[in-house]
């Protein structure tokens, strides 16, 4: 009898098996950031489950190499071709170097979306913006100039000179320069995304700028950094620090005054919206054309420009009244 | 009488000072005594940790782990206090020192016991040690507002006009300039490095100077580790990355010879003053980032080439029979 038992579970076990075939094999999407520790895209990590548990199917392979580096993200996506995954989501180290990988990757009928920084057309379907540049340009001046009613001098804190974002940013943010009267831009420096150069960076521009009254750091290391180098000038109230961070990061520079506000997107969304277009790419049969609406669950639906680029959403502010509310989120 | 003179450090101090007249003639308010407390200030960590490196070198090692050390130890002790907030900073240093120096202890072992060479030892241990502090920060950062005040203030304290940072420093090169000349551990060092093999029949143990070198170097790494964190009020993966190749060029420029048994704690000194000057004055004097990188790179191979023109000593001609070419008439 228990042979006949343990026969008839099989079977309905088998049968279970068979039934659902999509839980046999999950969908893999690799989600690969510039580099792992990074709370920015720890965050967009944690959005990518959360569209994987909406989906059901799909299994997120989070990774990217330890230091900001082109070479290391070739190793990941040569890793994830021979672990021959369904999709990859990139946040590019370099616009350039990446293409021959992901053109191999492609070839070999993986999907290729990047997010956040981008990879050159020819080596990606679609780009997801988090924001449109022009917008998080527009914005970092802003911010600056929102406490600035009689007009100022301001000082630029980027990441590296090569780092793609950045530059666009800094690039439109001059575009705008014209609708903030009074605003005069004195200085770029570059603190590599290095707490101790961005730290002695920001110090130098107290330096050589005596009457500065803001730095605007559009790089999360570079913000920290610089709000603790106008603590430590003793120049609280005079110097306001401000750019793109992140509210857990930022939540002492609020505190202490050394930033007025700062403003990001939301990383989880981003992420979550990279693995929503990856997934639509990838299993819906969803083409990645010019002015392609394509959807991306709560998050809305992408529509893609010339460039098969397109825009999440608008950087969100923080400042004093809302920073405990999101500094525990990421 | 001319080896009582240090002629490489006096050639060294000449050339920071033409440079900091350099500098001046760009930027006055870089000479100014506050500022020059700064750049102290800004170096310590760089001094303290080349002295360790120094220590290293002259035994005919290399430690390439000290930076991940200090961000390991960084990382651990920044973590406790968010744990402990209570927990009293001078706790906090002796934990800082002992973890520093067990991971020093480690290199050594396995440089002393498995006779490993140490760039292989240290290059491994340098990677393995930033794989721990993405471990056990799970990839998070531990920012300023979590931190207690007295664990970030303590590098900040004004005592005598100097912050402790810059003290902690001074007490570290003072201490080195005993021991490297006055105790037995500082000689045999030298005659570890100088001459290996005479340094057996002396009776000293090659292989336990090395670990002891690597331990000291360890417990320094550990202790500039929660300087560090402390000072720039953030720890992540990436905090002092590719700070390992600073301090040895620090160490380069200050003539202590790669090949072991030539070098002074003065040399070390003023090798990591020559960097912390250029990498504090570039800021201040409008010069393209690029630039930094050149006048390191430079600065390191003069000294090299000098180096090695003053290390071709004569040498002692003990048969004056031996000089006249032989059988040359034969």
């Amino acid at each position: 009898m228990s042979v006949l038992k343990k026969l008839a579970t099989s079977v309905a076990l088998a049968g279970a098996v068979l039934g659902t075939p999509a839980f046999a094999e999950d969908v893999r999407i690799a989600v690969v950031v510039k580099a792992l520790g990074i709370g920015f895209f720890e965050a967009a990590a944690e959005g990518a489950e959360e569209a994987a548990a909406e989906l059901g199917d799909v299994e997120i392979i989070y990774t990217g190499p330890t230091d900001t580096t082109a070479e290391g993200q070739i190793e990941v996506i040569n890793a994830l071709i021979a672990q021959q995954v369904d999709a990859i989501a990139i946040s590019a180290n370099d616009t350039d170097a990446l293409v021959p990988a992901l053109q191999r990757a492609m070839q070999r009928g993986i999907t290729v979306i990047s997010w956040d920084s981008g990879v050159a057309p020819e080596g990606r379907q679609l780009h997801l913006n988090p924001s449109s540049n022009s917008l998080i340009g527009n914005m970092i001046i802003k911010l600056a100039a929102d406490h600035l009613p009689d007009g100022g001098e301001v000082a630029l804190l980027s990441a590296t000179t090569t780092s793609t974002n950045q530059n666009i940013w800094i690039e439109e943010m001059t575009k705008v320069m014209g609708n903030y009267p009074g605003i005069e831009v004195v200085a770029t420096v570059y603190g590599d995304d290095l707490a101790d150069k961005s730290y002695r960076e920001a110090t130098g521009l107290m330096q050589s700028y005596p009457d500065l009254d803001a730095i605007i750091a559009p790089t999360s290391v570079g913000i920290v950094a610089a709000a603790q180098a106008v603590v430590d000038a003793g120049k609280v109230g005079e110097v306001n620090v401000t750019g793109l961070g992140l509210p857990s990061e930022m939540a002492g520079a609020i505190e202490s005054g050394a930033s007025q506000s700062f403003a990001i997107w939301n990383p989880i969304d981003l992420g979550y919206s990279a693995t929503m277009l990856a997934y639509e790419l990838s299993q819906n049969g969803v083409e990645a054309a010019p002015g392609a609406e394509i959807p991306m669950g709560r998050m809305g639906s992408l529509t893609l420009d010339d460039n098969n680029e397109g825009a999440m959403a608008d950087p969100f502010v923080y400042d004093a009244s809302n920073i405990d509310q999101f500094k525990s989120i990421f | 009488m001319t080896r009582f003179i240090p002629v490489r450090e006096a050639i060294l101090a000449a050339a920071i000072l033409v440079l900091m007249i350099l500098i001046a003639s760009r930027f006055a308010g870089f000479v100014a005594p506050s500022n020059l407390a700064n750049v102290f200030n800004d170096t310590a960590p760089l001094i303290i940790l080349a002295l360790g490196q120094m220590v290293v070198i002259l035994t005919r090692c290399i430690d390439l782990s000290v930076a991940a050390n200090l961000a390991l130890t960084g990382m651990a002790v920044a973590m406790i206090n968010v744990a402990m907030p209570g927990l009293p900073i001078p706790v906090i240093l002796v934990i800082a020192i002992a973890m520093g120096a067990v991971m020093g202890a480690i290199n050594g072992i396995l440089v002393w016991k498995l006779e490993i060479p140490p760039i292989v030892v240290t290059l491994g241990t340098m990677t393995i040690f930033r794989g721990i502090i993405f471990l056990i920060s799970d990839g998070k950062w531990v920012n300023s507002h979590e931190m207690s005040p007295a664990f970030t203030g303590f590098p900040r304290a004004e005592f005598l006009g100097l912050p402790v940072l810059s003290w902690i420093a001074v007490a570290c090169v003072i201490g080195f300039a005993i021991m490297m000349s006055r105790t037995p551990l500082g000689r045999s060092i030298f005659a570890v490095g100088g001459n290996p093999h005479a340094a057996v029949y002396t009776g000293i143990n090659v292989g336990k100077t090395q670990f002891v070198a690597f331990v000291i170097s360890g417990a320094l790494a550990g202790l500039t580790g929660y300087l560090w964190v402390s000072r720039f009020a953030v720890a992540y993966v990436d905090i002092a990355g590719g700070f390992e190749l600073e301090v040895v060029a620090a160490c380069v420029i200050g003539g202590i010879s790669i090949a072991g048994g030539v070098g002074s704690v003065g040399g070390a000194v003023l090798g990591a003053i020559f960097l912390g000057v250029v990498k504090n004055a570039l800021p201040v004097v409008n010069i393209s980032p690029f630039w930094q990188l050149a006048i390191s790179g430079s600065a390191i191979l003069i000294a090299v080439a000098f180096n090695a023109r003053a290390g071709r000593t004569k040498g002692r001609i003990i048969l004056k029979s031996a000089e006249t070419p032989t059988g040359g008439t034969s």
